[in-house]
């Protein structure tokens, strides 16, 4: 568990950072919170010749309220998100996911940027990103762009990233009146990652559902949005006819869950089902 | 304030008795005080291995093997030796003539088979971690990098990771003369009258899964040597046991060899090893005339500390059809691993006298099979062959229960061994000295509302609750205080069960105890001075516990078994004992009286009916003046005590848990836990309380949680703590725990034990809980851990399992 060696630089503004990430093209890696990077140089299954440690980029960190959005830095940590009040207000579904990361310890340095960038499907915040359409702000030396979370997350901790450029922000649309959220996770402890999670946001009107999003954590190499299931869901009435059930039932149509130590696919695919059912109940009941 | 804040802590539990008791009426026997050790343990301003930094000092890193089984045919270190930093880089060969064999101390039977266990391979590797080479350079990083650079070839043997088929004729060898290590056979009464007629037999195959111990701090050790003699600083819970093994392993002799446990962080059973990092270090210095240094990640810990449990228990049970239980018949196959170590073949013994439990029977019969495979050796943990062996008959006496129709507490006070019978002789041969488990029992049920909790239970079976209640109980007693020294030398174990004890008394009436127990976070440093400042009638401050270093506590046994208490403890009683002897005499001389009219108390020799009176201060200052003493008095007070016990001891208890079981994902909730143990006299219910609940977080983690895979190659697949789960405080329960005191009548304390009773009690009263759960849906068993996604296959595979909540109404699950 000891890394293997690496230069470190600490730059303190993001368009040094970026000259960095340029001069030192692939060799050079970007450290946010360390929370899921060190771990990897430790074990050795990274081996970066430089780290570009982001933490004294001030200009990253931060929550704003953008009018139709709210944009968070993407070196706002864990707790900073979950303790927003903006977040809170306009994008709760972030907050209470965010409420399910591993520890105290971990969402004090974790940020949200990492999180998303690192973009492990057992993550927490991938599968929110999917659900609530977020835009991922990227620079780099030659310039800014926007990436739908649609395009963002290509494969295993692969994103639509360059080498040299650096996630700034997360603009996450505000969806306005009537809508009800919930994180489901199921994990085997606290500290765990999630063996399935489910993130819904539904708008309920008259006692049915009028619009749900609905995305997976855990359920194939990158996070996925359960489209049968807000298909079928749309129009359904609350109460006791099954029609939730019968909607959640689709939750891993086109899916591919991994198979690892803690489940195996058929359980996930199962867990899918169940843990959809009911976090569109418990997004329901909060709207 | 500190004083108020404790016992508020603890009030819940203690008692009167708690308050007043201990050897003569003590005052400070029995107070829960907060430990005197963990101001320095807890902020980290002490001495851990891996603090120690010494001039000139070198760092070793270990290269491990990646195959669970091949032979070795190339070595080539010369690249890792050019490395930045290198100073040496030795493979196994290196060390062929000079590193001899890991002991093993236990030698069980006649016809065991204990291998050759080179500290470092050398033409042969057989499990995933053994060390093949190691690197010595200027800083561990340096030590680290190099490892990639040395290169070993493997032809590939095959693995052998099924303790089963492992003794197949046909099987893959482990060693050349086979993978049985041992039979171990014990039977008493006629077992075959027992089973035969019985009107119900009871046979059941368990899964002890493989566990890996996970002490806080990680393994680490130093060596120095000055040319002539050696010093060792090994974060280990038996520095005396472990000077004694190295003198004999390495040939260095045992007066050049001095062995230092400092503040050690949690062993559980793990560091009580002669470990080939230990040995190898040892090698090192002496090669290199450098301190060397070696502390391991906890990856590497997860490969190369000795696991625990692994075994596939068969147990059967006859009883009549009121449920009298007839007889116990127990086969065990039990994983050894690759080598045998320190106590591996005598793991699962100290279990073979458990399996009869609280519980009275005609006859038992027992066997035994020590399996080699080519994973990582076991050994003790947390609990050694008595968890196994109360987990086995708690669970089959719940399965009787279930079979019979009957309560499963009913069924237990059937066949329970009632306070009047102690002492009792069990079926096993041990003698009870004592307990009242219908008092532990009654006090346990109370606290739990059994009645109200079976009647929710009924209600959620009633209303098919996809989330189901489970009660299970677990009525455990276990065998601590190892251990007199006989009945180890009757079960071919190589050493004694004996603790020493030294109370020294400064010139200032300042009390050292030097103890051979060696504390790693069990409090003794408290404890015994809350023993000494009763028995000497000293202030609690004014005692110095010494201890973990062979150079100034030259004899011991160490501490494991739940015995430091119950063997060192009653040591400084002894040894305390004399001190008051040689005090009464200088007394006496002072006071002009005869040592016959001297009485003691709380710190004063008066004489008989008089005023007259001297304070063991004033007398330890006379002492040392030594102007005016008795005629061929030594000016000395001090005094050794050496005891050694002529019984075990018997802590037991009554543990329940309630679990929700919710059938639509397999997650099982605890919902509540009641723990009311008996461990004899109490010298401090709040170091006793801790005992407990990180006892009772252990065996729910083997329940729930843990467990080391491996895959048909025999590699270790939960190298990491993301893989192989620990729960956090944060996924336990609440515990209600609370004491009933039968104390002990084989030590002047009355004490029992406390150090493994949380582990053995809890296991079993989850997975009963969760079969309890899950009994109407045609569920028998659910193999541990008890995760989620087996208990989903249980009932799945019994085809209850309700389809992703076919059961429950919208209104989700309660
Ligand atoms: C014990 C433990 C438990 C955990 N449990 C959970 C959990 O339950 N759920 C969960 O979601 N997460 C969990 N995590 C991960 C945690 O959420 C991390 O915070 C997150 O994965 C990474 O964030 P970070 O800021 O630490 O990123 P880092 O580890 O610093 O970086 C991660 C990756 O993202 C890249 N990167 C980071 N920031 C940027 C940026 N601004 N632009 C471009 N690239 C960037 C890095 O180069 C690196 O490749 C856990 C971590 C630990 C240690």
């Amino acid at each position: 568990m000891i890394p293997a060696s690496f230069d470190y630089v600490r730059p303190s503004s993001l368009d040094e950072a970026l000259e960095t990430l340029h001069d030192q093209g692939e060799e050079a890696k970007v450290l946010a919170g360390g929370q899921s990077l060190l771990p990897l140089l430790r074990l050795r299954l990274a081996y970066p010749g430089t780290l570009v440690d982001l933490g004294r980029v001030e200009e990253l960190r931060g929550v704003a309220d953008r009018g139709d959005h709210v944009l968070i830095g993407a070196m706002t940590t864990h707790y900073d998100v979950v303790t927003s009040p903006i977040v809170r207000e306009h994008c709760p579904l972030v907050a209470l996911a965010t409420a399910t990361v591993a520890d105290p310890a971990v969402r004090h340095r974790g940020t949200l940027g990492g999180s998303l960038a690192h973009a492990d499907p057992a993550g927490d915040l991938p599968a929110v990103a999917r659900a609530l359409d977020m835009e991922f702000v990227a620079r780099s030396a030659g310039g800014e762009r926007v990436i739908p979370a649609a395009d963002f997350f290509l494969d295993y901790l692969e994103t639509a990233l360059d080498p040299g450029e650096i996630l700034t922000g997360i603009r996450v649309p505000k969806l306005g009146p009537g809508w009800g959220f919930h994180y489901e996770k199921f994990h085997r402890t606290a500290q765990a990652w999630a063996i399935v999670g489910v993130a819904a946001a539904v708008r309920r009107s008259n006692g049915a559902i009028e619009e749900a999003r609905v995305a997976l954590t855990n359920m194939g190499a990158t996070p996925v949005r359960a489209t049968g299931v807000e298909e079928s869901v749309r129009g359904a009435e609350l109460g006791a006819n099954g029609a939730l059930r019968a909607a959640a039932s689709r939750a891993d149509e086109d899916t591919e869950p991994p198979a690892d130590l803690h489940a195996r696919p058929d359980y996930r695919r199962h867990l899918a089902r169940v843990l959809t059912h009911r976090a569109l109940l418990a997004a329901a009941g909060t709207g | 304030m500190t004083e108020q804040l404790d016992a508020g802590v603890v009030a819940r539990q203690i008692k009167e008795g708690d308050l007043l008791g201990g050897p003569g009426g003590g005052r400070e026997v029995g107070r829960a005080r907060r430990r005197k050790e963990d101001a320095r343990l807890v902020t980290g301003r002490t001495q851990w291995t891996d603090n120690i930094q010494l001039p000139g000092m070198l760092y070793v890193a270990f290269l491990r093997s990646p195959m669970a089984h091949a032979r070795i045919t190339r070595v080539d270190t010369s690249a890792a030796r050019t490395q930045p930093g290198v100073v040496a880089v030795y493979s196994g060969q290196d060390f062929a003539a000079e590193q001899g064999s890991l002991p093993c101390a236990w030698p069980v039977s006649e016809d065991i088979v204990i291998p050759d266990h080179p500290p470092m391979a050398v033409t042969e590797v057989r499990y995933v971690g053994e060390a093949v080479a190691c690197v010595v350079a200027t800083d561990r990083y340096k030590a680290a990098d190099a490892l990639d650079a040395i290169e070993i070839d493997y032809e590939p043997l095959d693995a052998v990771t099924d303790m089963t088929a492992a003794l197949d004729e046909g099987s893959p060898k482990v060693h050349e003369a086979g993978n049985k290590a041992f039979t171990w056979k014990f039977a008493q009464g006629d077992i075959d009258a027992a089973f035969r007629d019985a009107a119900v037999v009871i046979d059941r195959t368990y899964v002890q899964q493989r566990l890996i111990p996970s002490a806080m701090e990680p393994r680490a050790v130093v060596a120095q040597t000055d040319g002539d003699s050696f010093t060792l600083h090994s974060a280990t819970q038996i520095p005396h046991v472990l000077r004694v093994m190295l003198a004999l392993t390495t040939g260095i002799p045992e007066h050049k060899l001095r062995v230092i446990a400092p503040d050690v962080g949690g062993g559980f059973g793990s560091k009580l090893q002669v470990t080939a990092e230990e040995v190898l270090c040892l090698l090192i210095t002496r090669r290199l005339g450098k301190p060397v240094k070696w502390t391991e990640s906890r990856s590497e810990g997860n490969l190369t500390v000795h696991h625990g449990r692994d075994q596939l228990q068969r147990i059967s049970v006859a009883a009549d059809a009121d449920g009298r239980i007839r007889g116990v018949k127990v086969d065990l196959l039990a994983d050894m691993g690759a080598y045998l170590m320190l106590v591996t073949p005598g793991v699962p013994l100290l279990g073979a006298f458990m399996y009869s439990g609280i519980y009275k029977m005609d006859a038992y019969d027992f066997t035994c099979t020590g399996v080699f495979t080519t994973k990582m050796p076991t050994d003790a943990y947390r609990g050694a062959g008595r968890p196994e062996a109360t987990f086995a008959i708690e669970r089959a006496v719940d399965e009787l229960a279930a079979e019979l129709g009957m309560d499963p507490i009913e069924l237990r006070r059937r066949n329970w061994i009632r306070h009047s019978e102690f002492p009792y002789t069990t079926i096993c041969g041990l003698t009870y000295d004592s307990g009242n488990y219908e008092a532990a029992t009654d006090r346990a049920l109370a606290l739990f509302g059994y009645d109200k909790l079976r009647a929710e239970q009924a209600d959620r079976r009633e209303r098919d609750d996809p989330v189901q209640l489970g009660i299970g109980v677990s009525t455990y007693t276990e065998m601590c205080g190892l251990a007199p020294s006989r009945v180890l030398g009757s079960l071919a174990y190589g050493a004694g069960g004996w603790e020493h004890a030294g109370v020294r008394v400064l010139p200032t009436g300042k009390v050292e105890v030097v103890t051979g127990t060696s504390p790693h976070g069990q409090g003794h440093e408290t404890a015994w001075s809350q023993i000494v400042a009763d028995a000497l009638g000293v202030p609690f401050e004014d005692v110095a516990v010494i201890h973990g270093d062979t150079s100034s506590s030259h004899k011991g046994m160490d501490t494991y078994g739940s015995r430091s208490l119950v063997v060192g403890g009653v040591a400084v009683v002894q040894a305390c004992e004399k001190v008051k002897e040689n005090a009464k005499q200088v007394a006496a001389h002072l006071l002009e009286a005869s040592p016959d009219d001297i009485e003691f108390s709380r710190g004063e020799f008066r004489v008989r009916g008089t005023g007259a009176s001297r304070t063991i201060q004033e007398i330890a200052l006379a002492t040392f003046a030594a102007h005016n003493l008795p005629d061929g008095f030594e000016p000395r007070l001090d005094a050794d005590a050496t005891f050694d016990p002529d019984n075990f001891s018997f802590p037991h208890g009554t543990h329940l848990c309630a679990v929700e079981v919710d059938t639509e994902t397999g997650a099982t909730k605890i919902r509540s836990y009641v723990a009311v143990d008996d461990v004899g006299s109490v010298v401090n219910p709040l170091i006793v309380e801790g005992q407990v609940h990180g006892g009772i977080a252990q065996g729910i983690a083997q329940a729930l949680f843990e467990e080391a895979v491996h895959d048909a190659d025999g590699n270790l697949l939960t190298t990491t703590m993301a893989d192989y789960l620990l729960p956090s405080a944060a996924d336990l329960p609440d515990y209600t725990t609370d004491r009933t005191e039968t104390p002990a009548t084989t030590n002047p304390l009355g004490v029992k034990g406390v150090g493994e009773a949380g582990t053995i009690a809890s296991t079993p009263a989850v997975v009963n809980a969760i079969v309890d759960a899950l009994r109407p849906r045609g569920v028998q068993d659910v193999a541990m851990p008890c995760t989620p996604e087996r208990v989903w296959r249980v009932l799945d595979q019994a085809g209850t399992a309700p389809r992703a909540g076919a059961q429950t109404t919208e209104g989700g699950p309660a």
